[in-house]
């Protein structure tokens, strides 16, 4: 339904950053680089959402709240590593807590490197989001036409995959009980 | 010529709040040196929230909050059909109950919060609002709409001090810092986003369509109190109502939240002192 990628709302969630990244998007807020003017809003509800922007690798603490979060959006949706922690684990990368990037628990579409990321480059990651945004959209559109709208029983893990909606093929991938990415797995 | 203006407040309604609210985020904006979005920014996000997926965390909710915008609609139909005041005032509490009931039908403690801290605003501003009633029926002997606005001065001039009261729980109805106990309009955590913690997208957009209904006849009200017989107190009355709205984005952008307790006594101190008084001496004059 016409140009959603005029009113991206993001969640931001701060998995296990050192906070040099957290200061970094909020940074995006202040006057100097005001992304409202793109009609970006930070909101806390994840239901409200469009981007997920997650700073900080993922521990065994809160794979779990990302994992929840990203569930919790409504389609269609956009997630952006923020911070060389969120895209591989960065310096945390080897410490026995750290599962390694967001990309462990969750689809990532966007990763915006730096140490802590500059605001200039999360805002073009926010950006390319958009677009991505926008084309999810228009496919979950005509997935919706085509199909009627179907409201997920968030309870069932096979779900997404059998909806087959493209604006959520990532969560077809995830989401099944074959197809988890958990790491621990891949390590054994 | 009723039916015309309901017409004219349905179609128009939504359309002139959204710009008010576009034009509100611009301004603010601009107050914190910001550029701020584009002006049809609101349309844009609700836009966007009505093509997400559904997602209902209770099936009643939708339902509660379909019934909050139908009961806001119908109460501005009343106002601009030129019906009763009072009654007006009444069924807008109603639809304020039902928002309500849309918070705390979901299990979230910072909705029910929320939904709690409704009811309190309203009990802070009914009294100046029906002050406000009383005050049109002392002076004009009707609590109809359509007689008031072909009074021959307008009623401002005997009626400041419920003017002032009205304008006062403005930033309440609007909720507008001070006083966003409810909900506040700026990105913020669950506590303080209250009774809008737990709408999925499109029932976020029905609140947004129904805050932008209830602005429209608030600032009606405030219209109420300039406009005569004659023609001329229409433009009057808009730059008054645009005068109101701007001295809320000023006190929304430079003052920070107060408690509840501190609300209901500002509130109801200002309603008594200024709508009070003003009562008193229209009683005795008459
Ligand atoms: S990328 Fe650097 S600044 Fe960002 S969370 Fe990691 S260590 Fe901190």
């Amino acid at each position: 339904m016409g140009k959603v990628k005029r009113s991206p709302w993001l969640l931001h969630y701060d998995a296990s950053s050192c906070n040099g990244c957290d200061i970094e998007v909020l940074a995006c807020m202040t006057p100097v680089y005001d992304v409202e003017r793109f009609g970006v809003v930070n909101t806390a509800d994840p239901m409200q959402a469009d981007i997920l922007l997650v700073t900080g690798g993922v521990n065994s603490q809160s794979a779990e709240v990302v994992k929840q979060l990203y569930d919790q959006m409504a389609r269609p949706k956009v997630v952006v590593a923020v911070g060389i922690c969120a895209c591989t684990g960065g310096v945390f990368k080897d410490c026995y807590n750290i599962n390694g990037g967001v990309d462990t628990v969750i689809p990532v579409d966007v990763y915006v490197p730096g140490c802590a990321a500059r605001p200039e480059s999360i805002i073009d990651g926010v950006v390319k989001a958009v677009q991505i945004f926008q084309e999810r959209s228009d496919a979950h559109d005509k997935y919706v036409k085509e199909h009627g709208e179907s409201e997920r029983d968030l309870s069932d893990p096979d779900a997404a995959a059998r909806e087959g909606n493209p604006a959520d093929f990532f969560d077809a991938i995830t989401k099944t009980s074959e197809g988890s990415r958990d790491k621990e797995a891949e390590k054994k | 010529m009723r039916i015309a203006m309901i017409i004219l407040y349905l179609v128009l309604a939504p359309l002139l709040g959204g710009l008010l609210d576009g034009l509100d985020r611009r301004i603010s904006a601009r107050m914190q040196r910001r550029v701020g979005p584009p002006v049809l920014q609101p349309f844009y996000d609700v836009q966007k929230l009505f093509a997400k997926q559904r997602i209902v965390v209770t099936n009643s909710q939708t339902f509660l909050m379909i019934t909050y915008l139908v009961l806001m609609v119908f109460t501005g139909c009343m106002f601009y059909s030129g019906a009763d005041m009072l009654m007006c005032f009444f069924v807008l509490s109603t639809a304020g109950i039902f928002l309500y009931f849309a918070a705390v039908v979901t299990d979230s403690p910072y909705s029910y919060i929320g939904g709690q801290r409704e009811l309190f605003q309203e009990m802070c501003c009914e009294p100046a609002v029906l002050l406000t009633g009383v005050g049109f029926y002392l002076l004009e002997d009707t609590f109809e709409t359509a007689k008031i606005v072909q009074a021959d001065r307008s009623a401002i001039v005997a009626l400041p001090g419920f003017f002032a009261a009205f304008l006062f729980i403005l930033t309440i109805k609007m909720r507008k810092s001070p006083f966003d106990e409810s909900t506040s309009h700026h990105p913020h955590q669950e506590l303080v986003k209250g009774v809008t913690t737990e709408l999925g997208a499109s029932n976020l957009a029905l609140f947004q369509i129904t805050e932008w209904y209830e602005n429209i006849l608030m600032l009606s009200v405030i219209a109420l109190f300039i406009i005569n017989k004659s023609p001329w107190s229409i433009p009057a009355a808009i730059l008054v109502v645009l005068a109101a709205y701007f001295l809320e984005i000023l006190i929304d952008n430079t003052s920070a939240r107060m408690k509840s307790g501190k609300m209901l006594e500002l509130s109801w101190a200002v309603t008594i002192a200024a709508a009070g008084v003003n009562l008193l001496i229209l009683i005795l004059v008459r």
